[in-house]
């Protein structure tokens, strides 16, 4: 294995943690907000409080190691997605930024306003919008160069395609869905009934438009960018891997074993996930960037790494000590302390 | 207006703007721990309480560091793509270990903050301060050197327009650093002292004649007094650091045109069109001593640097801000300190009290001229004699929307923080809660 593939491997795995904690979080977030609307509030409130309130900081620094490690081990993507993306991901920080001011006001200090509820639920189906286009422009066919020589955005392309759309209300769905599912497993932790049962109804609902999304940008990969759709064929059997981890998660979740049904709903998304990865090597961003001609010094990609492996021999044993007090605690989820 | 102004400007507010909530973040685990240190010690609640408390406000000052925090991580590589390509095969370093201290700093605050009443032995909670202390150093000492970097960039050579012999570790450990480290962590120690301070003597100014208060602002005025004492030796060092790697920046400080020994030190006044310096109080030698300590030392010009290195003449004002700021705390923590030990009745006094409610601010006022200075005494270069600020800029049109956008945010920010902690130490002041230590025998609640 090249240095190059073992750094964009440790990214992708940031990545990866991302938008799994992120979608529950995400999810959680437009949950409350919708059953605030419905009057079902009272239902899943607690829950999701309980969960998201002591881990949301954790989620944020996932974001900020894959963006850091990004310009550390390949400096080019700071000045290609730099230039082109301050307006998206502009819209992204604040948006983030309004997020996190949420639990710091609401959460440790009084209690939220209805007002504040909703705009967080908001935020959570905003975010991953915004935040998938440095992922759609990734695939190349949106940058386009001025007569200066610089780079620039092209904002009408964008928005009229319908492939990078579809992107979209892919990320908006697996949001829902990944975040319903671990809900359904945490509520049932918490032998909590009646959250269980809305959890398990809006796993339900959301799985198969997760599974048809996916399936339709697949395919209309095969217009946008051919490379990319030739590199996916030929990992086929990993995409069908994940289908049948979709079907094993659905059939956990009919037999209430909800634990099981989460684990493999992540599997689901992993194989998904690392296929779209490896089935793009070795670009970063078609046609500019390769990881090859992108990659930082020698030195430095050595360093990183040592850094990250001594950086996770503190941080694993710490993060253990969390999950064993807040998140897998079985007093601390009923009770709350 | 041009990109790179608005990009200048953006960058300026949003590190403005983090940097109240770092200060806060690396200085205030400082005082909870000696506050939790002192209570178990002399087995005293109100010391608990005290650190039960600052912890609560801290967590959410910590949380909008966070969020301002992320939002310059990703700024640098929106707002100076050309920079971060250039610095990230440097630099990347600390950058990612800053990642990883503050990581760990979160997660054990997030600990210490529930776990109040679950451990046998009380001391096993008092240490897991320890981490939340050393995390938040470590997060100042590396996003610092690589401020410092950008200052004294070393640890790599240019040969043909390519970087070669690459050193992370010399780009780290470059000659700004340990100065401008150890000044940014003193001065948050002595900020963070002031403000607490600050907080105790508006009770007791407001009639609160609560005990609990009084040994609050003890605590916090002999801690801050000492760190206010390092703080000036530091800024002394590195005073004598910027005359010789970055002369220009002292001579434009100090508005020093000549090349001459016996140099004088200049506090405020007025620059004139042809460059003379009016209405200024000049104190003798101090210049040259600053730099030399010797009263003849040379000090150099900026007439002997080339006019378009010149930073802009403004940042006299701004060294002038914090110098007076710093020289000011002190003797006020002079006064107070010996005035506790001799039992003085002046430091009990109405405006002896309204002078210590306004330390906190002016010590947060000096933490920002300070940056100002050294910021802007670094222009016009981004990474001093490798790429100029323009050069680093984006490129991209829609700078001046975001700055509207970001103020905006950080206008929400400031004013929610603000609210938010009033609200909920007015909800619940200290006398309830010693009441309920009182009930139940214990400060976890
Ligand atoms: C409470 C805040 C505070 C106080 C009272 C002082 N400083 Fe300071 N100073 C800072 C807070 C600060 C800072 C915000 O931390 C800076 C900005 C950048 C840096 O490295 O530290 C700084 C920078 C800074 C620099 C520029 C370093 C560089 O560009 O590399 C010098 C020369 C001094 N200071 C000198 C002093 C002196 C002689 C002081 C005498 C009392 C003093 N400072 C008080
Ligand atoms: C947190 C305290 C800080 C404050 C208050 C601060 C303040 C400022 C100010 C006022 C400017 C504008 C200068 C000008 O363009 O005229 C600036 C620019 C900048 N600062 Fe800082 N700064 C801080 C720390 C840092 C650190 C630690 C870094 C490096 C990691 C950094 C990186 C930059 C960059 C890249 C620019 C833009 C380029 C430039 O204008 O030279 N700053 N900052
Ligand atoms: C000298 C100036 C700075 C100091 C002392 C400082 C210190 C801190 C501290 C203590 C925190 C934790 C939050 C808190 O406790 O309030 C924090 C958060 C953060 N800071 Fe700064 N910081 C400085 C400048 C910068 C700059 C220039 C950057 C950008 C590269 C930056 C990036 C971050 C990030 C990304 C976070 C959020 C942590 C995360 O989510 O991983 N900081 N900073």
């Amino acid at each position: 294995m090249t240095i190059e593939i073992l750094g964009i491997s440790v990214l992708w795995l940031f990545l990866f943690g991302y938008v799994i904690v992120a979608s529950i979080d995400f999810g959680a977030g437009f949950f409350n907000a919708q059953t605030l609307l419905t009057g079902k509030h009272h239902i899943v409130n607690t829950v999701i409080q309980r969960y998201l309130s002591p881990v949301w900081e954790i989620t944020n620094v996932f974001l900020v190691f894959f963006f850091i490690g990004m310009v550390g081990f390949f400096p080019k993507t700071a000045y290609y997605f730099g230039t082109v993306l301050l307006i998206p991901i502009s819209i992204s920080i604040i948006l983030l930024a309004l997020r996190g001011s949420y639990y710091a006001f609401g959460t440790y200090g009084t209690k939220g306003h209805k007002g504040y509820t909703l705009m967080y639920g908001v935020t959570g189906v905003l975010i991953p919008a915004s935040l998938t286009t440095a992922l759609i422009v990734s695939q190349g066919g949106f940058i386009k160069e001025t007569a200066a020589g610089t780079l620039e955005l092209d904002y009408v392309a964008l928005f009229t395609s319908p492939f990078a759309w579809s992107i979209i209300v892919l990320s908006l769905v697996s949001v829902l869905f990944i975040s319903a599912s671990f809900l359904a497993y945490y509520s049932s932790v918490a032998e909590d009934k009646g959250a269980l049962k809305l959890f398990r109804k809006y796993t339900w609902i959301w799985s198969f438009p997760t599974l048809i999304t996916a399936l339709g940008i697949i395919i209309e990969m095969k217009w946008h960018n051919q490379d990319h759709f030739q590199g996916m064929l030929n990992l086929w059997w990993v995409f069908a891997l994940s289908a049948i981890a979709f079907a094993v998660s659905l059939w956990f979740l009919k037999k209430a074993r909800y634990g099981w049904s989460f684990i493999f709903v992540v599997l689901q998304f992993a194989l998904a996930f690392y296929a779209y990865g490896v089935s793009r090597y070795p670009y970063l961003l078609y046609p500019n960037l390769t990881i090859y001609d992108s990659f930082t010094n020698e030195t430095m990609a050595i360093s990183l790494v040592v850094v990250f492996i001594l950086g996770l021999m503190l941080l694993i044993p710490s993060l253990y000590l969390v999950f064993k007090l807040f998140i897998m605690n079985k007093p601390y989820i009923k009770k709350g302390v | 207006m041009e990109s790179v102004e608005f990009s200048r400007y953006l960058s300026m507010l949003t590190l403005s703007v983090h940097v109240v909530f770092a200060t806060v973040g690396v200085g205030v685990p400082l005082f909870i721990m000696v506050a939790h240190w002192l209570g178990l010690k002399r087995n005293d609640d109100h010391y608990l309480l005290m650190a039960k408390r600052w912890a609560h406000g801290y967590v959410i000052s910590v949380a909008v560091g966070v969020v301002t925090g992320t939002a310059i991580a990703l700024q640098l590589a929106l707002l100076w793509p050309r920079f971060m390509e250039f610095a990230g095969q440097l630099v990347a370093l600390p950058l990612f270990m800053e990642t990883f201290a503050f990581f760990f700093e979160a997660i054990f605050l997030g600990i210490y903050l529930y776990t109040w009443d679950r451990f046998k032995n009380p001391k096993h909670h008092f240490y897991l301060l320890a981490p939340v202390l050393i995390g938040g150093a470590m997060s100042a000492l590396f996003i610092t050197s690589v401020n410092a970097f950008m200052n004294t960039p070393q640890g790599f050579a240019v040969l043909n327009g390519e970087l070669t012999n690459i050193s992370p570790l010399l780009a780290m450990f470059n000659p700004a650093m340990p100065t401008k480290v150890a000044h940014v962590l003193t001065s948050a120690y002595m900020t963070a002292g002031f403000i607490l301070a600050s907080i105790a003597a508006f009770h007791l100014v407001k009639g609160n004649r609560h005990e609990y208060h009084r040994k609050g602002l003890a605590l916090t005025m002999k801690v801050a007094f000492v760190f206010t004492i390092a703080t000036a030796l530091v800024g002394d060092l590195s005073g004598k650091f910027l005359a010789e790697y970055q002369p220009e920046k002292l001579a434009a400080a100090e508005w020093h045109f000549e090349t001459e020994g016996e140099a004088p030190l200049v506090l405020f006044g007025v620059l004139t069109e042809t460059n003379e310096v009016k209405y200024a109080i000049k104190i003798p030698y101090a210049l040259s001593f600053l730099v030399h300590s010797n009263f003849t030392g040379e000090v150099t010009g900026l007439n002997d640097i080339p006019e378009e290195y010149h930073p802009p003449y403004i940042i006299h004002y701004f060294f002038d801000i914090m110098v007076s700021i710093g020289i000011g705390l002190m003797l006020l923590s002079l006064v107070y300190v010996i005035g506790l030990k001799f039992n003085w009745s002046i430091i009990r006094s109405k405006v002896f009290r309204w002078g210590l409610v306004a330390s906190g601010p002016l010590a947060m006022v000096a933490i920002e001229a300070g940056w100002w200075f050294t910021e802007l005494g670094r222009q016009p270069w981004i990474m001093r004699g490798y790429m100029t600020t323009a050069e680093g800029a984006t490129t991209s049109p829609y700078v001046w929307a975001m700055f509207i956008a970001f103020a905006v945010l950080y206008f929400i920010l400031m004013v929610g923080t603000i609210v938010v902690l009033t609200r909920m130490f007015r909800k619940n002041p200290v006398e309830n809660e010693i009441e309920k230590i009182r009930e139940k025998g214990s400060v976890a609640v």
